[in-house]
């Protein structure tokens, strides 16, 4: 094997550049299949945790986008005001992105969900039924477990208390403890739960063990054995995402805005 | 096939494994044994991975400079599971979700490199892809020990689909905690070497 | 300064990168026969974590993520390298490797031929990998990234010297035969692992 120095760099740099090369080309002639995947594996979550499409099953992509057009209409929506804005395309936007870029976001008021920053606009999905009646609202959560920021879905009945479902499309918690969020089983136990209680505070909580039936017991979730610090998470990051410092403004707004419409 | 190939596909099955006598690939045997269907990703994951760069670090092994090959290896190493991870991302999505989280544990899991150091500077292709196939199933075949155990006797399921009907669902089963974290993991590989070694006494180490 | 003090208590014994954690666990399992070579390693460990975290952070910030080669020029501030991540903490983990390996092998060779192929290993150790991964997640600036990955070494040194320490103890101890060496090893760290988790709650 040649020692001297002038060899040494010319290899590095030619291995440097082939890796770089290769990496990069794969990454980049991808980019739009994966693109494609993310964007249809969103929309089949939307539609699963809505209960259009069960959980599990195998939509083509035309399936899943005809019933995405069918039943879901993307809304934009401004944070801090909780007003619906026209200002950015629901279709197009790109949440996290904006919430990095310094023009489209601002630092995240201190939360135990570790979420740092609060894009300006984001995107919520309303359900409608046949004749056109919004019947679930679909929000974006997202908030930090033990070793991975999780992303999901909740969806709110239009009574802006009741508890749809609970999905998470991304999350990097251990498999088998916190990678449990994606039990069909402890999804199951959403559904039927309450969010507010009756001073309106936010009250829904994983908590430790086990809790009972939604009708006695609205405001618990079972906690997820041996994933404390994830269950914490999903708690953490549901009262963030409802309070007034995430969605609180534009469910006060949109709830008005029914009882008068 | 001639002697010293069989030799070097089979002995890292029992006689010279790689997480149970190398002591290497242990912190992914760890993190996804909890459940057998991230096992078995993860172990056909570092077949493939690992006979790649095995053959790919053993083609220009007399070229590459003593002073940086760590990083040669490392490099080639990276490319390869990145390269890999985009392939799945954008061909098989579903799968890729599962395993996205672990590339990082493939790129740093120590087999790679391990067998990099080890075999492929110092031997021609035909026999580091040998090497490569051999240590795979060796890691892939503890793994698949370590997760059967953790899945049925931990959470009463096997690739998610019940076994023992647990407490928790009406069963009688009591699921052993213990057994879904990794101290759990710990113990039933330690286990796993109490057995080996009494069956193959020539591993024993002296005390 | 208060707030260094809670990251560094955080990093060495809440968040051990080996026992909580369960990261570099390789090397923590096979080079800790001996106390003088465990010290060895561990010391390279905190060596190159706490230089190569805040380094992945320089390089995190100021080449890879979205916005970040604005420096260069603004018509590259729309580019996201974050692929590349993983590709440059290696290679800057490897580099350190390298010197620190050339290093031992000049200062220090009998820690170097104890060592064998552990020392390059360092390269791949998930806790050093581990480290420069969570700052990122994490967001840490400049100075918690050189605090966190003190702390982390520190944290994986005591653990592996700890381990070394029991398993010298133990030669004086009647171990089954086919369970001396790595096997009982396997079954004190899973024990030390239960104890580890005491810190699991505390929230500072």
């Amino acid at each position: 094997m040649r020692h001297d120095i002038k060899y040494t760099f010319l290899f590095a740099t030619i291995v440097c550049v082939v890796c770089g090369v290769l990496v990069s080309w794969s990454a980049v002639s991808l980019a739009d299949r994966q693109a494609e995947n993310a964007a249809l594996d969103k929309m089949k979550n939307v539609l699963m945790v809505s209960g259009l499409a069960k959980q599990g099953e195998k939509l083509s992509a035309e399936q899943a986008r005809g019933l995405f057009e069918q039943a879901i209409k993307p809304v934009a929506v401004e944070l801090a005001t909780g007003k619906i804005t026209g200002a950015i395309d629901p279709a197009e936007y790109d949440q996290r992105a904006a919430a990095a870029d310094p023009k489209l976001s601002r630092p995240a008021p201190p939360n135990p969900a570790k979420v740092k920053r609060l894009p300006k606009y984001a995107v919520i999905y309303e359900v409608v039924d046949k004749s056109g009646q919004p019947t679930m609202l679909v929000l974006p959560v997202e908030g930090y477990g033990l070793w991975s920021t999780l992303y999901g879905f909740l969806a709110l009945d239009v009574d802006l208390d009741t508890i749809r479902g609970l999905s998470y499309y991304e999350q990097g918690e251990t498999a088998g403890l916190g990678g449990e969020v994606d039990n069909p089983r402890w999804k199951a136990l959403w559904p039927g739960r309450k969010v507010f209680d009756k001073n309106g505070q936010v009250a829904i909580t994983v908590i430790k063990g086990h809790a009972g039936p939604p009708d006695t017991d609205p405001y618990h979730v079972d906690g997820l054995s041996g994933a404390t610090l994830t269950s914490r998470g999903v708690t953490n990051m549901l009262h963030f995402w409802l309070s007034d410092a995430g969605f609180g403004p534009f469910l006060k707004n949109y709830g008005a805005s029914r009882k008068d419409g | 096939m001639d002697n010293q190939a069989k030799h070097v596909l089979l002995d890292p099955l029992v006689e010279e494994n790689p997480i149970v006598l190398q002591v290497l690939g242990i912190c992914s045997a760890l993190a996804v044994t909890t459940k057998m269907d991230t096992a078995v990703v993860m172990s056909l994951a570092v077949v493939a991975v690992l006979t790649l760069s095995n053959v790919s670090i053993s083609l220009i092994r007399n070229q590459i400079p003593t002073s940086i090959r760590i990083i040669v290896q490392l490099t080639i190493i990276a490319s390869l599971v990145i390269i890999a991870d985009q392939v799945m991302k954008a061909y098989v999505f579903e799968i890729s979700k599962q395993l996205s989280v672990f590339v990082g544990l493939i790129i740093t899991n120590c087999i790679l490199m391990g067998r990099a150091e080890a075999f492929a500077m110092q031997n021609p292709p035909g026999l580091s892809l040998l090497d490569g196939i051999g240590n795979g199933f060796g890691y892939s075949l503890i793994l698949v020990i370590t997760a059967f155990v953790r899945e049925l006797f931990g959470s009463g399921k096997l690739y998610g689909k019940p076994v023992l009907p647990v407490v928790t669902d009406g069963g009688w089963y009591q699921p052993n905690g213990l057994l879904v974290t990794s101290a759990g993991a710990f113990f039933i590989i330690g286990g796993i070497i109490w057995l080996l070694r009494m069956w193959k006494p020539d591993q024993m180490e002296e005390g | 300064m208060e707030h260094y003090l809670d990251l560094a208590v955080k990093s060495i014994f809440i968040e051990n990168m080996a026992l909580a954690f369960f990261l570099g666990m390789c090397s923590f399992l096979a080079v800790s026969k001996k106390v003088n070579t465990a010290l060895g390693l561990g010391a390279a460990v905190i060596f190159v974590m706490t230089i190569t975290v805040p380094a992945n952070n320089l390089i995190q910030n100021h080449l890879l993520k979205k916005g970040a080669l604005a420096w260069v020029s603004d018509s590259l501030a729309g580019y996201d390298l974050e692929f590349l991540g993983f590709l440059c903490f290696i290679g800057t983990i490897a580099a350190m490797v390298q010197i620190v390996e050339m290093a031992i092998d000049k200062y220090a060779p009998a820690l170097y031929s104890t060592l064998g192929v552990f020392l390059p290993l360092i390269a791949v150790n998930c806790a050093i990998l581990g480290a420069s991964l969570f700052m990122v997640n994490r967001d840490y600036t400049l100075a918690e990234s050189t605090v966190y990955g003190l702390g982390s070494g520190i944290g994986w040194f005591l653990a592996i010297v700890a381990l070394a320490s029991i398993r010298e103890r133990m030669e004086y101890s009647n171990v089954p035969r086919p369970l001396r060496g790595l096997g009982i090893t396997f079954m004190v760290t899973g024990l030390m692992a239960i104890g580890f988790m005491a810190f699991g709650g505390i929230q500072l």
